[in-house]
């Protein structure tokens, strides 16, 4: 049925494009390739980012594998490749996370969970990862109000001289029953205007095999059990179109992006219970556009606009368990205006007005109205002092149809962000922030059936960070580059939005409740050689410690101890390698012990786990067509580890890519 | 050779041998480090990670013996008493506890140690524990299935599937379980439960018998089972009927109305009924019914008294009825917790609190309660915030504090083993 669909897409873009292309006249005016790149003056921290041929090269199928070589951040990952994936950073809750996918934010008003493994990487260019905020003041409102963010950007269209059109088309494949063919068209208009389309269908049975086995204190075998992951296929189909607009001193850009899936929830695995019977329907749509402009060379404006509409369909037919049929539809409307003038040459301002309007319909009917105004400033002194300041207010209008008033919310947040450079000549950059966010109790906390607490206030997050960032870059040199840097941080997260038990027989009501203070430390460190002309060798390490201690009440069992599923220690490694059309990628990733419950107990103890992945990659030129095969091998030991307790990872697995680019 | 250094260091705590074990493998790592001035930092690095990453053979969940301050009883009888801690849905955490009255001890997660071989353990959210005869059953609602044991040693002795299995009762060597699955329904949202009959010496199922919706606890008394319907699935349409099952055929005969949302039923010794209602968590609230023959030589049992308290739970010794109730309070954000005896003779309040000391208001959730036949100890759990562990808490006949000692998640169910 999706196949279908996907080709009957395919075709009516395609002749809409071509209708339209027709209607325009060919421009003689050259405007090669446009590229938005980050100022480092502009950017006072930077991102930690993934992009280009070291996301290609990485083994990841989703954004969310992706993710787990940032540092500071924790992936919930429930397995398989339906399995919901969710990120936290710095240990303040999935919640506190906002993700932008090419620059304005996705929602989920309901429960405020993204699942990264929806996005596949294979459309998306470049993942960056920012602490606090992207530290650049010409953004949207909304951009200043996340304690961490995750910014996708999918591919920009580029044209070689004398080509208007690209065509890639790949097909992926390997273990689970991964069937996964992904086309994208790039066509220039005229020189000024150009579209692309993509297009996606992930065909999976999600079948593996998992293993528990457990050994005596003596040293004996109790039990060891093989078995087969159920019920964790999918079925999806991305669809996405854009225009891209490029004006003398501006550009414009219009987004359509559809998401249809069908899968299984695979479900707990505990004693006598193999296999669940909850199946999760997902309908995501929306239209995006931006519009950015340089009024002079002082003045600048930019206008975000989306309107998202998401429908989830959730049925649990497990014959034994109480039946669930529940359709939930979300509607978003959103609006932003950013403007940003420059007093002087090394002093900007910034101010910026959002609105969105957020609807839930089906087990309860609801809505809310936020505005947001942000006002920041930027400075820089002698070009080695850079410091940034930001103040967000946003107002949320609480509307509901069905209970009680919930009282309208309005809160100021700050932000501070400072770099300074010692030494003109070196590289050597300190850097400090400092933020205060905030998130929304979402409208599951707010309103559901019999847990909701309608008078819940939002949840605060404190940020403090310290750190020095040492980069040396020289062409053609045996050390080509080298980078280094370490960052501690203090947070602080309170009136934390928990569930708590009400009555009798698991009745829960959500309370401002939680406290928990955050310190670590995060370290990365890259490097890059050249050696017998031809051999490049990357090397990147990256090592995170944290303490995430519960300090809610002194008369709790759990009172100082380490919060639920955050790792003391955590890191990656990955090494690539290249020599002419080869590569080579082996990646090594690692989460230390921690505790799947509150309390710090022995019966709480989750073991480390660690996995080896490795992938080979051979690019061919036949004429005009770019043909790239790889394969990847994951989980290389076949290390047998649960992520969260009782969903079980796959074993060793496989996964091949075709590409054709023309 | 693990096995004989395991042996050798037998007493010592698994952790630490371990412990030791990984220190030698990094060592040995250390030695073959070759030490060039440069390459130190980045082996330090690797060694680090190493040190880390050493990843232990998983263990079973080993048994844990707390001392408690009580004094050694060599001829208690009862000698113990099982308690079934409940676990968190999806967590597979449901355990077994016992308290051994003659040696003072409390011994916390006995199931996976006495029965390593058992895939994934107990289960998933334990409900009810009962012994009949020499064997000691578990009913373990999300597993689905009835752990059958040694009432002596907890060593496994098969298991009964039943999807959804709730409470257990036993009459003339057979027990009987009630199910929130009965029959396959059309209406998936009109599933009926069911009760279950199980030969105690076979344990195959034997019976079946379809009841209310969502049934509870459940009861035999004479020839006949009382099963309370809750409906907890069909909010707000919660079933509201006490069903009575003739035993020996299996038929449900007749269907009591009582109130909405029925949980516990009791008898006591003079054939009275006891059976609480949870209300609709909001205008209607808990409450507690009894139910007595129609007449003298009438077997059909009516609700002769409402008796407008609220009821979470009870536990009926001799003439006392001792109860807690648990409500939330919507107002104050909290939750109202009242605890008392009632005379189940003169069906009157004799007193609205049993825990005398003042110690009660260290109980955040009441959730299970038993009273020592023998002395008339009160035991009373608090399962917290049901995603830590638990209390058990002792209190005296006078209601003063013996002990408390931590427990599994969710302690709730407690059952007493007697001398043979």
């Amino acid at each position: 049925m999706y196949f279908v669909r996907f080709f009957c897409g395919l075709t009516l873009f395609a002749i809409s494009i071509s209708a339209f292309s027709q209607s325009k006249l060919d421009s003689v005016q050259h405007i090669g390739e446009v590229k938005v790149v980050a100022n480092r003056y502009k950017e006072i921290i930077p991102a930690q980012t993934l992009k280009g041929k070291e996301l290609q090269q990485l083994n990841s199928y989703s954004v969310a594998d992706a993710i787990r070589f940032f540092s500071g951040v924790q992936i919930k990952d429930y397995g398989g490749i339906g399995g919901l994936k969710t990120v936290n950073i710095r240990s303040m809750g999935t919640n506190h996370m906002g993700v932008f996918y090419n620059g304005i934010q996705l929602g989920n008003a309901q429960n405020g969970q993204i699942d990264l493994g929806k996005f596949s990487l294979e459309n998306v260019e470049e993942i960056s990862l920012y602490n606090g905020q992207k530290s650049e003041i010409f953004q949207s409102a909304k951009e200043f109000g996340s304690a961490g963010s995750i910014y996708l950007t999918t591919r920009r269209p580029r044209f070689a001289k004398g080509k208007d059109t690209n065509i890639k088309a790949a097909l992926r494949s390997g273990s689970f029953g991964l069937f996964n063919p992904s086309v994208l068209y790039e066509y220039k208009i005229n020189e000024k205007i150009n579209t692309t389309f993509s297009a996606e269908w992930i065909n999976a049975d999600g079948k593996y095999k998992f293993r528990y086995r457990r050994v005596t204190p003596s040293g004996e075998l109790a039990y060891d059990t093989t078995a087969v992951r159920e019920n964790g296929d999918i079925d999806a189909v991305r669809l996405e179109g854009s225009l891209n607009g490029y004006l003398s001193s501006g550009f414009w850009k219009v987004q359509l992006y559809h998401y249809d899936s069908e899968r299984g929830v695979p479900g707990a695995i505990v004693n006598n219970v193999w296999r669940n019977g909850e199946r999760l329907w997902d309908n995501n749509s929306f239209i995006q556009g931006v519009y950015e402009q340089d009024f002079s060379s002082k003045f600048s404006s930019k206008l975000n606009m989306k309107y998202a509409v998401d429908l989830t369909h959730y049925i649990n037919n497990d014959d034994k368990l109480i039946h669930v049929d529940n359709t939930y539809r979300q509607k978003e409307l959103y609006f932003s205006w950013a403007n940003k003038y420059a007093l002087r040459k090394n002093w900007d301002i910034s101010a910026a007005y959002d609105f969105q309007w957020n609807g839930l319909s089906e087990f309860v009917d609801v809505s809310r109205t936020t505005h947001w105004f942000s006002a920041a400033t930027a400075f820089t002194v002698a070009d080695q002092l850079k410091i940034q300041a930001s103040i967000l207010e946003t107002i949320v209008n609480e509307e509901n149809r069905e209970r009680d008033t919930v009282p309208n919310k309005q809160v100021f947040t700050p932000a501070m962000f400072l770099s300074y450079q010692p030494f003109a000549a070196t590289d050597l950059v300190l850097r400090a922030f400092y933020k205060k966010s905030f998130r929304m109790p979402t409208f599951n906390d707010l309103y559901y059936t019999d847990m909701g607490n309608a008078y819940l206030r939002p949840e605060y997050a404190e940020q403090y960070n310290l750190g020095v960032l040492y980069d040396i870059n020289r062409e053609n040199r045996t050390l080509e580059s080298f980078h280094i840097g370490a960052d501690v941080y203090y947070n602080y997260a309170k009136d934390k939005i928990v569930a708590y038990p009400k009555g009798q027989q698991f009745r829960w009501t959500m309370l401002n409740l939680g406290e928990v203070d955050i310190r670590g430390i995060d370290l990365t460190t890259m490097v890059t050689l050249l050696f017998m002309n031809e051999w490049r060798l990357t090397g990147k390490l990256q090592y995170t410690y944290q303490e995430a201690i519960d300090i809610t009440d002194p008369a709790d069992t759990y009172h100082r101890d380490q919060i639920p599923y955050i790792p003391w220690h955590s890191g990656s490694a990955i090494a690539m390698l290249n020599w002419k059309s080869w590569s080579m990628n082996y990646s090594y990733i690692y989460v230390g012990e921690r505790y799947n419950q509150q309390e710090n107990i022995r019966y709480n103890y989750t073991q480390p786990w660690y996995t080896s992945d490795i992938s080979l990659s051979k690019s061919l030129k036949i004429k005009d067509l770019s043909l790239k095969f790889s394969a990847e091998i994951n989980n290389l030991l076949s290390q047998d580890y649960d992520v969260i307790l009782n969903y079980p990872m796959p074993k060793r697995n496989y996964r091949f890519r075709i590409g054709i680019e023309i | 050779m693990n096995r004989i250094i395991y042996k050798l260091m037998s007493g010592i705590p698994v952790e630490l041998i371990q412990k030791l074990q990984c220190k030698r493998s990094v060592k040995f790592f250390l030695l073959s480090l070759p030490f060039g001035e440069v390459r130190r930092g980045f082996h330090f690095a690797f060694l680090f990670l190493l040190l880390y990453s050493c990843r232990k053979d998983e263990l079973v969940v080993p048994t844990e013996y707390d001392v408690l301050p009580s004094e050694l009883n060599p001829y208690a009888d009862p000698l113990g008493m099982y308690i079934l801690n409940e676990g968190n849905m999806g967590s597979n955490k449901a355990s077994i506890d016992f308290v051994d009255f003659r040696n003072a001890y409390y011994i916390r997660n006995l199931y996976a140690e006495r029965n390593p071989n058992v895939i994934k353990e107990l289960g998933d959210v334990g409900n009810d524990i009962q012994i009949y005869g020499n064997k000691l059953y578990a009913v373990i609602n999300c597993s689905h299935k009835v752990e059958v044991m040694d009432a002596e040693t907890g060593v496994r002795l098969g298991q009964v599937d039943i999807p959804n299995c709730r409470y257990i009762r036993f009459s003339r060597g057979n027990a009987y379980v009630s199910a929130y699955v009965g029959p396959v329904a059309i209406d998936p949202d009109a599933q009926l439960g069911a009760v279950y009959r199980i030969d105690t010496t076979s344990l195959e199922i034997t019976g079946k018998v379809t009841v209310g919706y969502q049934p509870d606890e459940l009861e035999v008394m004479g020839e006949y089972i009382y099963i309370a319907n809750s409906g907890g699935y069909r909010v707000p349409n919660y079933d509201y009927t006490i069903s009575v099952v003739e035993m020996y055929g299996m038929k449900q005969v007749q269907k009591i109305p009582v109130g909405i949302n029925l949980h516990r039923l009791r008898k006591d010794k003079y054939g009275k009924l006891w059976v609480s209602s949870r209300g609709d968590y909001n205008s209607i609230p808990s409450n507690l019914f009894v139910l007595e023959r129609k007449s003298q030589n009438s077997n059909e049992m009516v609700v002769t008294d409402t008796l407008d308290i609220p009821c979470s739970n009870m536990c009926i010794q001799g003439d006392s009825l001792y109860f807690y109730s648990t409500e939330w309070n919507e107002q104050a954000e909290e939750n109202t917790i009242s605890y008392g005896i009632i005379n189940v003779k003169t069906k009157e309040l004799v007193t609205d609190h049993f825990i005398t000391d003042g110690t009660e208001k260290d109980i955040t959730i009441p959730y299970g309660l038993q009273i020592n036949p023998a002395n008339g100890d009160i035991y009373v759990t608090d399962a917290k915030n049901y995603v830590s562990s638990g209390v058990v808490h002792c209190y005296n006949r006078n209601g003063k504090l013996k002990w408390s000692v931590r427990a599994g998640d969710i302690p709730a169910h407690m059952v007493f083993l007697f001398k043979n």
